[in-house]
């Protein structure tokens, strides 16, 4: 046994100077494999005598467990070189440009129907619809515009003509406001009424602030109490929530719609500077909407009796609100598709309008 | 509708300035357009006098002056033939900018000699029409003072006017309702009745007397059309943009604006035989005076003597009898005309007139004696000579029926508290004649008013002269717990609408119109809604499909060099020219490369799977079952024939998707491939609304699942989806998944065959598979394989 110390002398230096992994598990089987030399040595131990066996084992068990634990400690050393090695070798340049993404957007067009549900969501009205191409009754006549009606020269309307008569009369229109839902929204719902009617309107008119398309919200309320007074409040909670000014300045105008009676129009205080307008400053009035007491006349039309119920009525301009509260410039540009235009004033996918969760800005950032 | 201030007093007496009556107008409902204020642009012209007025050395016709300003003298060379020496005038110093001609005034040299500012007539200042010579002030005027202290300048208001104020059209109306809010009085309205020196000597007749209630005629005879016409007059008329043009032509003018009472004036000695108001024949020819040809009908009404219809009754005079400088003897027409048949008239053959504007909405019945009354007078004035009897057809008795507002009705229709007293007040000075009933007060309107028919008018005409700002502001009352604002069916817009944008496409909204020429194939052999009158030609047909705009859109944005690109667009589209014969569809197109070049090379084009995607993520959006989709290849013509696909629930097509044609890429003259798709959310029945919200228990194998792969050769034409389907079928409980992950076509295979390589996911349910157990489920999908799609294993 007296050669042990040559051994351990010999199997740490070459522990030690092993280069990689493999080498190591050379130096271990060499002598902790089936064949090691240690393992012979603890074989041969069998054919000692009882008490030499118990020294001479104890002996060789403190020296198998110094070559193991140097064994681990180089182990984990060289695994940490080759970890070290194999992390220096795979640097990259992480200030290179990430995969492209596009994002894409919402039209301003879609956000304002979003935000205008939204609040008036809040106020307990639902949305309804109606039909682009509408028959003359619903666009006009049932609205208190009979044929000879100077009103119906305000607005250049779209004609198409109907299969089944050459009568001029009975020729079918291209919807001149989303109004003639009120009537449709009275044939199928009894009061109390409240909803909102946006939509795409058209009007031959094609010019700077005109486009032969454009968007319009109509409001209805009818019940047997609702008041001038309410319209004026349920509006005026309306442009505050929208252009999301607590005091903002509004002021009425009487007007004239053949469908409601009083008839007002409702402007907005605001500074008109270059080019530019501030919304709730200054002491210039922007007119932003049409209004007022539905007419007997119409909730005739509509199957439901001026004596008991009675309401308010108002039309606002969709594309005219993204333009004033996004500082949009040409209406034309909204329906151009111009892939530069759609990515400045779009919005963002998870820009989604609510009363919790805010009107605008509440998508993130555009990236 | 313009009118000048001084115009205003004639009617009304007030000491308000030219603000506060603009500010009251808008207020009571007569929206101020515009006020045209000269004054306002006059200053630094001040009054000056010629003291020393020579002849120009190098002129015969050119004065140097000297003018004193009253601060200093200076040398002005003026080419007006009435300056004088002592001449007080309006001076213009160097500096300042002259109205007319816009331009900043200079040092000028006139023939060699300096001048230094100019002595100036009312057009250069725009205040009048004169332009002969300079403006002569009175000789005491003093010197030195700013022009617009002592000149009459006229400030002119522009108002608009709704259809429902027909008599705001005159200048009368617009005082009374002035007056009725308290900003002044009313003046009484004094008209000399003409002395009647003869019988009128022409014949009138009415036969339309439905269409003409009353008619009345007055023979003028000794008239001097040449004569001026006054310059008050001239001015008024030019201030409001009228040409002056001869007195008979300006006092009808006149009284058109004053008392929105529309005339007309016949040169009576060109009218042949009686005068007769009849109906128009089927197309008997009409020339008006504005040498307009018209063919009229049966509805038009004509005012005729025997050579035919010579004045289209209450819209436009005719050619042939009107009158001229040569004219001596007229005949003076004063009318109440149906503002239907007028309108109809006016609309029918396009004619816009002051007058049929006036009578189709509406023109005080009662008011044809007193117009004549009017016009004859100041035609007398002017033009001398002599008056006949008045001939009246018809009868003035127009009376309102009454209309009876309940004094609460202010307070539960406007919401606002005005007194019995306050709303006696208003209606009274507005010209409603009203007898109190105790808790209503029945109200008869005046004549010239025609819009009031309802309980509800009368509100408004007390809120409306009180002020909309007097109501309150009251939120409208929440005592239900609202429902939901959107329906499942709008909603589902919304979610495809934001599902496609977080898919990167950018959002569009184009016309609903489209071009007739471009879009034959996306009707799908359907007849074209065409617009009776489109504003364009390229926009004149509701569009059968959002495609062609996309394309449309697509063209445009390549030829500003953006080829690459991802839109979509949610609206209707229209298959019928009836209401409610339209979809609702999102469609996009994906044209271009998928990115710009960059340096991980992840770009590529987009393809047909791009666009399926959209389509099948749309569906998902708007809750259709988009697994049960059946996909087919036939698709509409517009696609490519062999790069396309349909997604159908039973019968209804939900989607189609693929890439655009190349011929129709032609016609829209886009030379790069387009994919596109369109989802029909009409066609995507609603979720059942009356299932539960819970969702269907969570179930996990504690057992690993096995994945197979196995490849089929099936000839070319096989779609891969029967290949996936057939597998799947094979066994229903333990085939939880088959994938397509090799495609591949040539090498050693046939011409005519494919390979097609599925990843097989096998769920073992109680207990793991035995290799037995496997090779079973193998060989089912390779039997079933084959039986659908004569597919063999590929060894």
């Amino acid at each position: 046994m007296e050669n042990l110390k040559e051994i351990e002398e010999s199997v740490l230096q070459n522990v030690n100077n092993a280069l990689d992994l493999r080498t190591l598990d050379e130096v271990r089987i060499s002598v902790l494999g089936k064949k090691g030399s240690l393992t012979e040595k603890m074989k041969s131990l069998g054919l000692l005598p009882l008490e030499e066996k118990i020294a001479a084992g104890k002996v060789l068990n403190v020296l198998k467990s110094t070559i193991e634990s140097a064994i681990e400690n180089k182990k984990q050393e060289l695994e940490m070189k080759a970890i070290n090695h194999q992390l220096a070798n795979e640097r990259i340049d992480v200030t290179l440009p990430i995969r492209s993404e596009t994002q894409g957007r919402i039209h301003p067009v879609s956000k304002i129907y979003e935000e205008v549900v939204a609040i008036f969501g809040q106020m307990g009205f639902e949305v309804a619809e109606g039909p682009d191409i509408e028959d003359q009754f619903h666009n006009f006549n049932a609205l208190n515009m009979p044929a000879n009606h100077p009103a119906r020269q305000m607005q250049d309307t779209f004609y198409i003509a109907n299969p089944d008569s050459t009568d001029f009369d009975d020729s079918f229109v291209v919807r001149t406001h989303t109004s003639g839902i009120q009537i449709r929204t009275m044939e199928t719902k009894k009061p109390p009424i409240r909803i909102i009617a946006p939509g795409r309107t058209y009007r031959s008119d094609f010019d700077a602030t005109h486009t032969p398309m454009f968007h319009q919200v109509e409001g209805l309320v009818i019940d047997k109490t609702t008041t001038m007074a309410h319209l004026k409040g349920c509006l005026y909670d309306f442009v505050k929530a929208f252009f999301e000014i607590d005091d903002i300045k509004v002021r009425y105008r009487p007007s004239y719609f053949p469908f409601t009676e009083p008839s007002a129009e409702m402007d907005i205080g605001c500074r008109k500077g270059k080019g530019e307008l501030k919304i709730g400053e200054g002491d210039d009035w922007l007119e932003i909407l049409g209004c007022g007491m539905v007419h007997p006349n119409v909730l005739r039309a509509g199957g439901i009796d001026p004596d008991e119920y009675q309401g308010f009525a108002f039309g606002v301009g969709i594309d005219r609100l993204a333009m004033l509260k996004y500082g949009i410039p040409d209406l034309r540009t909204f329906f151009e598709s111009d892939l530069r235009w759609l990515k400045h004033y779009g919005f963002l996918p998870l820009d989604i309008s609510s009363m919790t969760g805010g009107l605008s800005n509440n998508g993130g950032l555009a990236r | 509708m313009k009118f000048t201030l001084s115009w205003l007093k004639d009617h009304l007496e007030t000491s308000a300035g030219i603000e506060e009556i603009a500010e009251r107008l808008t207020s009571i409902g007569l929206e101020v357009e515009e006020v045209f204020n000269p004054a306002a642009a006059l200053n630094g012209f001040i009054t000056a006098k010629v003291e020393k007025c020579e002849m120009h050395p190098d002129s015969d016709h050119l004065h140097l002056l000297s003018v004193n300003n009253g601060t200093e003298t200076l040398q002005v060379v003026c080419g007006a033939p009435n300056v004088k020496l002592g001449t007080i005038g309006i001076f213009a110093p160097v500096g300042v900018v002259i109205p007319c001609y816009n331009e900043k005034l200079t040092v000028g040299k006139i023939r060699g000699v300096e001048s230094f500012g100019m002595l100036c007539s009312e057009k250069e200042l725009c205040i009048g029409e004169d332009h002969d010579g300079i403006i002569e002030l009175p000789s005491d005027t003093k010197i030195g003072v700013p022009a617009a202290e002592i000149l009459n300048i006229d400030p002119v208001i522009e108002i608009s006017i709704t259809p429902n104020r027909a008599e705001c059209l005159g200048v009368r109306g617009v005082a009374r309702d002035l007056a009725a809010s308290g900003l002044g009085k009313l003046k009484p309205l004094e008209i000399k009745k003409p002395v009647a020196k003869f019988a009128c000597p022409i014949n009138i007749r009415v036969e339309a007397k439905e269409a003409c209630p009353v008619y009345t005629g007055r023979y003028i005879k000794g008239v001097d059309n040449t004569k001026e016409t006054p310059k008050w007059m001239k001015d008024r008329l030019s201030a409001i943009g009228l040409r002056p043009i001869s007195p008979l032509v300006d006092v009808t003018n006149y009284l058109n604006y004053d008392l929105a009472r529309p005339l007309h004036v016949f040169d009576a000695d060109k009218l042949k035989g009686d005068l007769v108001i009849r109906m128009a024949k089927e197309e008997e020819p009409f020339i008006s005076l504005e040498e307009k040809e018209y063919k009229l009908d049966s509805k038009s009404l004509g005012i005729c003597d025997d050579e035919g219809v010579q004045c289209l009754g209450g819209v436009m005079g005719g050619l042939s009898k009107g009158c001229s400088d040569d004219t001596v003897n007229v005949l003076l027409e004063s009318a109440s005309f149906k503002p239907e048949c007028i309108a109809r008239t006016g609309r029918h053959f396009q004619i816009d007139s002051d007058s049929r504007y006036r009578y189709e909405r509406w023109v005080d019945p009662n008011s044809n004696i007193m117009g004549s009354d009017y016009a004859a007078s100041l035609i007398l004035d002017i033009c001398g000579g002599e008056a006949s009897e008045i001939v009246v057809r018809g009868e003035e008795d127009y009376c309102a029926q009454p209309v009876t507002l309940r004094y609460e009705r202010v307070k539960t229709l406007a919401g606002i508290d005005v007194s019995k007293e306050e709303i006696i007040r208003i209606l009274t000075a507005l010209g409603f004649k009203l007898t109190d009933k105790g808790d209503a007060v029945e109200a008869v309107s005046p004549t010239w008013r025609g819009d009031i028919e309802f309980e509800a008018d009368l509100v408004e005409e007390v809120v409306r002269i009180r002020g909309l700002d007097s109501i309150p502001a009251v939120s409208i009352p929440s005592d239900e717990f609202p429902k939901q604002t959107l329906s499942p069916k709008q909603q589902r817009i919304l979610n495809a609408r934001h599902e496609l944008a977080s898919r990167g496409m950018f959002e569009t909204v184009t016309w609903s119109f489209t071009d007739s020429k471009l879009c034959q194939p996306f009707r799908k052999g359907k007849a074209p809604v065409l617009l009776m009158n489109p504003i364009a030609s390229e926009l004149d047909e509701m569009r059968p499909s959002i495609l062609p705009n996309l394309l449309i859109a697509a063209h445009n944005n390549i030829a500003r060099n953006d080829a690459n690109m991802a839109l979509f667009e949610i609206g209707p589209e229209f298959y019928g020219c009836r209401p409610s014969e339209q979809g609702i569809v999102a469609a996009g197109i994906r044209c271009g490369m998928s990115s710009k070049k960059h340096w991980l090379k992840n770009e590529r084009a987009y393809d047909v799977f791009d666009v399926k995607a959209d389509a099948l993520a749309a569906i998902a959006a708007a809750n259709g079952p988009w697994e049960n989709a059946q996909i087919t290849t036939d698709t509409p013509e517009y696609y490519h024939p062999g790069r396309s696909g349909t997604l159908r629930l039973g019968k209804n097509v939900i989607a189609y998707f693929g890439e655009v044609h190349p011929l129709v890429l032609k016609s829209y003259d886009i030379k790069e491939r387009v994919m596109a798709f369109e989802v029909f959310l009409n066609n995507i029945p609603l979720p059942r609304s009356n299932v539960g919200k819970a969702k269907k228990k969570l179930e996990l194998s504690s057992l690993q699942a096995l994945d197979k792969d196995l490849a089929f050769v099936v000839d070319k034409n096989v779609a891969a989806v029967n290949v996936v389907v057939a597998a799947k079928n094979a066994d229903r409980e333990y085939i939880s998944d088959v994938r397509v992950f090799d495609v591949f076509e040539g090498g050693s295979l046939p011409e005519d065959k494919k390979s097609i390589a599925l990843s097989v996911t096998f769920q073992p349910k109680d207990k793991t598979f035995t290799d037995q157990e496997i090779e079973g489920l193998m060989k089912k999908i390779i039997l079933e394989v084959a039986k659908k799609t004569d597919g063999i294993l590929r060894q």
